[in-house]
């Protein structure tokens, strides 16, 4: 057994050395070339192959995810939420409403010197030069009249003279006047009316008392806005509801304006009912209470206030829900609570809002921001903006770099020192407050956005050349003193071709690598920039402006989706394009590799 | 050597020269509606000077009603004599918010400096001992994750997990809000950390390149004939390393830290304006955001001044450090 194994084994090894080989065969020793070489070096270096999948997947991202995305770069998000809004309220009132008579009015400034009066208990005051007399009916309630003097009477010695200035009136007036003054009495009648006397130390007046207005702290609600509540009405009904509350009845009856009315009187709440073609309909509700709608445009009827009124006095602790239906028959929820000195009704209502800083979703996979754009369609368009920028600035940069550095590295003398003593100038340029102080400027000038971005590219390109100029300078002043440039200034190859044919092509490798590492530092400058919200401006996207978002530090505390996947699109991009520049130094430098 | 010098420094104010002349020229050509509105919002704001003055003020300065060359030459004798203008903003002359803000940045700058080389020169060294090591990838990619990261970014997810999350820093400001009441050591101590936060973001941020800039140069070294040599004369490795290859390595290195301390006076626009630290980075961006042009331009120039100092001084520690480098 033991025998065979090695017998086999060395069969095996006999068979893999079976392809002898010489030493002239051109297999034995496989020679890349220079191109593989680099390649192959390049596929070794797991940072720089990071780096490649790093940039691939953000290509990838930006211009196929840009254009699998179903959303606009611009599209804003809105939709329908169920907010519970403020409808309404109740409030206890504690203001005097005074229902007038019929054609007459009581001005502000009598019902605020009525309130004083009524304060101080007086029964007379005046305002604007009328007087008026309030008769108090029952705590806040009050009948005010409007005193027309009609008499004056002087007593003289013991007669008392009498001069009616009403003329309507005649001498019975007078007598009837002096027998009330005489018996020292404060009303009088006559022809049905009552008169009060008021005396001013030897003279008296005599007044007639017209009703002016019913001073009353309840509040009358109707079914319909365009009910007025009449003087007459208010009278009656207050009157009925005092009798009613002495008496400790609660249905009774009243008539006003040529109309019965039933009135049903129970705690602080009255139901007046009336009735209409053989139907009682409840036609008015009076009490203390103020149920008010916010919107101008609901009118709230009886039921719905009685509804609430009734809740306010069953005591409504923390937030109560209620359904009431309203006039087109469809139940609606709504809430009420305690406020500090009343109640809050709410409900709940469609309202069309931005979907700003929409947490992560299935429709908006990374949220959306601050303008209710989804936030993952902006990475992308935003990834077109920085590679494609960035590609343009480099190949920009770079050309301006070949042209000058190569120039200044062929002639030298006087050209060479020439051209270093600009590029020493650019160099020295602060590059990043010259682009924000021409943004700025930009910003004063309203560039458009799009005519902004190429601007941003030329001043960009125009400030970062130096770097790849002289390198391709210092490049070519060492090729140039090599055998190969004798051969072609020997066979009488024109300049421009012995720079861009044959020295150029020399300094790829390190053309590539430059180029590669500033695509890295352009993007990231560009981010700074629009960051700044100096740069690519709305509606373009672009990462750094996205995560402008932050200079709210609620946004930066609460809202991290918004900022942090483009902060990572920018230090992704950026570091695979360093990656790639890196592993390309060292597959083209083998001596230094890594 | 001497000779050299003055050449470099001749040079370098002739650059200045051109630098001064485009800085000029782009400001002249920005269009004239930009500094008549900006003078024109000056001018109404509460208690300001008219806009006439203003203008006046600009033409004085900059000789804008006169051509480009001649307004040059006019601007450029007052600068040789120290005279800036008014900054526009701050209403006092340029140099005076100059000398205010300069030192917050400067201590800025070099705190952060200084932690740079205490960590990437012996992590490139190190890397470059252990090369293609774990230690070595872990050092390239902190240090290019380093680069490649955004200032205003890392700064953000600092101010998020250490001011708001932990709530150790502030999140703006160079004092505290009761820094008039403490006493001096307190105060130095209430500085410092609301310098925490800023020196880690600039330490963190362009660590990557000093640390890259070792790693290359040791390998450079330890890849050299003498190194070689004296493996084989039978050194220690860490003599070989320490004395021989160190010394070595020193000399680029020592001449990128020279070149870089004139920098220290930028200031960090970014990091400052993000901090809210008092800095010259800050002021100057609040100045060119309101439109403050006698402040912008003297920025603008101070910068460039520094940087052609900073390559200056890099050339010559260049020459003066390594004794092989022959001057022309």
């Amino acid at each position: 057994m033991k025998k065979d194994k090695k017998n086999i084994k060395m069969e095996e090894y006999e068979n893999k050395n079976e392809p002898t080989m010489a030493l002239d065969d051109e297999q034995r020793v496989k020679i890349l070339s220079p191109g593989r070489l680099v390649l192959k070096r390049f596929i070794r270096n797991k940072l720089a192959i990071t780096g490649s999948i790093f940039i691939l997947g953000m290509f990838l991202f930006s211009f196929v995810g840009g254009w699998l995305m179903p959303y606009e770069e611009d599209q804003i998000f809105t939709e329908y939420v169920d907010m519970s809004k403020v409808f309404g309220g109740v409030s206890i009132n504690n203001e005097y409403i005074f229902v007038t008579s019929d054609g007459k009015e009581f001005p502000m400034v009598a019902r605020a010197q009525f309130v004083l009066a009524a304060n101080k208990e007086q029964s007379i005051f005046d305002s604007q030069d009328i007087e008026y007399s309030l008769q108090k009916l029952a705590d806040e309630l009050y009948i005010v009249y409007k005193n027309n003097e009609v008499a004056v009477a002087q007593t003289v010695v013991k007669d008392i003279v009498v001069t009616v200035t009403d003329t309507t009136l005649d001498e019975s007036f007078s007598s009837a006047f002096s027998t009330a003054i005489s018996k020292g009495e404060q009303t009088f009648e006559y022809g049905g009316r009552t008169y009060i006397t008021i005396q001013d130390k030897k003279s008296y007046k005599a007044y007639e008392q017209i009703p002016d207005a019913v001073a009353t702290k309840n509040r009358y609600d109707y079914d319909s806005v365009d009910i007025k509540t009449s003087f007459e009405f208010a009278y009656a009904a207050e009157l009925t509801m005092m009798a009613m509350m002495e008496e400790g009845i609660t249905e009774s009856s009243f008539s006003a304006d040529g109309k019965e009315y039933t009135i049903v009187y129970e705690g602080d709440n009255a139901e007046i009912y009336t009735n209409e073609n053989g139907q009682t309909i409840l036609y008015s509700n009076v009490s203390r209470y103020i149920v008010d709608s916010i919107y101008e445009d609901v009118f709230l009827d009886i039921g719905f206030k009685n509804y609430v009124k009734d809740l306010i006095a069953q005591g409504v602790e923390g937030i109560q829900e209620f359904t009431y239906a309203g006039t087109n028959g469809e139940d609606r929820a709504y809430t009420i609570e305690v406020g500090s000195n009343d109640w809050i009704i709410r409900w709940i209502e469609d309202t069309f809002v931005i979907l700003d800083f929409d947490a992560p979703s299935k429709a908006h996979p990374v949220g959306t921001d601050g303008n209710g754009m989804d936030i993952l369609t902006r990475l992308m368009y935003g990834g077109r903006v920085s590679l494609i920028l960035g590609f343009i600035v480099v190949i920009i940069e770079t050309a301006i770099g070949i042209i000058l550095g190569g120039i200044a590295g062929y002639f030298g003398k006087w050209v060479d020192n020439l051209i270093m003593r600009i590029v020493d100038t650019f160099n020295s340029i602060p590059s990043l407050p010259i682009i924000i102080i021409l943004g700025f400027m930009m910003d004063q000038q309203r560039v458009e956005p799009l005519l902004r971005m190429v601007y941003l590219m030329f001043i960009l390109a125009v400030l970062g050349w130096p770097g790849i100029a002289r390198m391709v300078r210092g490049q070519i002043l060492s090729l140039r003193e090599q055998e190969f440039m004798i051969a072609t200034e020997a066979t009488g190859i024109s300049v421009s071709k012995r720079i861009f044919k044959h020295l150029i092509p020399n300094v790829m490798p390190q053309l590539i690598v430059i180029s590669t590492l500033s695509l890295g530092g352009v993007i990231l400058t560009e981010s700074v920039l629009s960051f700044l919200g100096l740069g690519v401006k709305f509606p373009f996207a672009s990462w750094g402006n996205i995560i402008n978002a932050v200079s709210d530090v609620h946004v930066m505390t609460n809202y991290l989706f918004v900022w942090i996947p483009a902060g990572f699109c920018i230090l992704i991009t950026v570091l695979g394009f360093n990656f790639i520049g890196d592993g390309l130094r060292d597959a083209f430098d083998p001596r230094m590799k890594r | 050597m001497r000779n050299y010098i003055i050449k470099r420094i001749l040079i370098a104010f002739v650059i200045l020269f051109l630098v001064a002349f485009i800085i000029y020229t782009l400001m002249r050509s920005m269009p004239s509606s930009f500094v008549e509105a900006i003078a024109r919002e000056r001018a109404n704001l509460p208690g300001s000077r008219s806009y006439t003055e203003w203008l006046q003020q600009l033409n004085q300065i900059y000789g804008l009603d006169s051509g480009i060359i001649k307004g040059f030459f006019g601007w450029l004798g007052k600068v040789v004599q120290g005279d800036f203008g008014d900054s526009w903003v701050y209403n006092v002359p340029v140099t005076e918010v100059f000398k205010e803000t300069i030192w917050y940045s400067f201590v800025l700058g070099s705190v952060a400096f200084l932690f740079e080389i205490i960590i990437a020169i012996p992590l490139g060294i190190l890397a470059a001992r252990k090369q293609y090591s774990k230690t070595d990838y872990a050092v390239t990619v902190v240090a290019l994750i380093g680069i490649s990261l955004p200032v205003f970014f890392f700064a953000t997810i600092l101010k998020l997990v250490f001011s708001i999350n932990l709530g150790w820093f502030d999140l703006y400001g160079t004092v505290g809000r009761y820094y008039e009441q403490l006493n001096g050591w307190q105060q130095f101590l209430d500085l410092a950390k609301h310098y925490v936060l800023p020196v880690f973001t600039i330490v963190m941020i362009s660590i990557g390149g000093l640390m890259r800039y070792t790693r290359t140069n040791m390998l450079e070294v330890l890849n050299s004939d003498y190194i070689r040599t004296a493996r084989a004369k039978g050194l220690t490795e860490r003599r070989v390393i320490n004395y021989h290859g160190f010394r070595n390595t020193l000399i680029p290195i020592v001449t990128i830290i020279g070149g870089s301390i004139p920098g220290l006076f930028a200031g960090a626009l970014v990091t400052e304006t993000l901090f809210g630290i008092t800095g010259i980075g800050k002021t100057a961006f609040d100045a060119m955001r309101s439109g403050d042009i006698p402040f912008s331009m003297f920025y603008l120039l101070f910068l460039a001044a520094l940087t052609l100092l900073g390559t200056l001084v890099a050339d010559i520690l260049y020459a003066v450090v390594d004794p092989r480098v022959r001057v022309n």
